[in-house]
């Protein structure tokens, strides 16, 4: 059975805060989830909190990099934040395009990115 | 030099479902500590395992086959070894498949490639109807 994942709604702000292991099922879940969660409340911004991943695979990196593109065309704005050390390291030696997503350290650098985005439109690219 | 084998155990995690990636990251991960890797270094061969555990239930016939994981050491070095195999189709083209960006299955294409920059020693054993083995090996630093 894979895990519960919840999102939270803080204001016009949804977190979903990805933990331990978690098998495939879990993250398209997520995605599925955070994506009718968006449309539903109208959120206008999404903070992925990754901190608690100490591995991501190029899947687990396409399907996050997926849901930070939807959230986008749904008008929302998001932001991948706590990436570990050695997981940023692997990512880029893997080869996973991840450039062209929002990221911050922590999520509270992450809700300051957030509203920079919400009042420029997020950067180019 | 020759590598050795570090410990006499080997383990051995069949790989069929979805649901055994996180058991072949999690004993990958268990043997890299024990063979003294650093956390960047633990990292990357989980990851490099994850992705080569996740070729076998894509490509491979009915999507099983098993990954071998023990501690090695060559002198005065360790490191961890891990021997995925299945008995797919096999790889008819590997040169190809080892280039960034090919897939026949809509990836991204970096699961070999990725995987080969992520250890220190990857090769890669393929041939039409007897399957194929890929044997990663990260040393400690």
């Amino acid at each position: 059975m894979s895990q519960i994942v919840p999102i939270l709604r803080i204001g016009d702000t949804l977190l979903v805060s990805l933990q331990g292991e978690l098998d495939d099922t879990a993250v398209i879940r997520v995605e599925d989830q955070l994506t009718r969660e968006v449309a539903r409340t109208g959120a206008t911004g999404t903070l992925i909190d990754v901190s608690g991943l100490s591995v991501v695979d190029s899947f687990i990196a396409r399907v996050i990099a997926r849901i930070v593109g939807m959230t986008r065309l749904l008008g929302s704005e998001a932001v991948v934040v706590g990436i570990q050390p050695a997981v940023a390291i692997t990512l880029v030696e893997l080869g996973v395009p991840m450039g062209h997503l929002d990221t911050a350290l922590n999520a509270e650098q992450g809700l300051t990115l957030l509203r920079r985005l919400r009042a420029n439109g997020h950067r180019a690219g | 030099m020759a590598t050795e084998l570090a410990e006499p155990r080997a383990l051995v995690v069949r790989i069929t479902a979805e649901a055994d990636l996180i058991l072949v990251r999690q004993t990958l991960r268990s043997e890299a500590i024990a063979a003294g890797l650093g956390l960047v270094d633990q990292t990357k061969v989980v990851t490099a395992g994850s992705e080569l555990a996740r070729n076998i239930l894509t490509y491979a016939t009915g999507g099983r086959g098993d990954v071998r994981i023990e501690q090695v050491h060559a002198g005065e070095r360790r490191g961890v070894r891990a021997t995925f195999h299945d008995d797919g189709p096999g790889i008819e083209d590997i040169e190809l498949a080892m280039r960034d960006g090919f897939s026949t299955r809509g990836s991204l294409g970096l699961g070999l490639p990725g995987s080969k920059r992520l250890v220190d020693e990857m090769t890669v054993t393929s041939a039409r109807g007897t399957g194929t083995t890929v044997v990663i090996v990260k040393w400690k630093r």
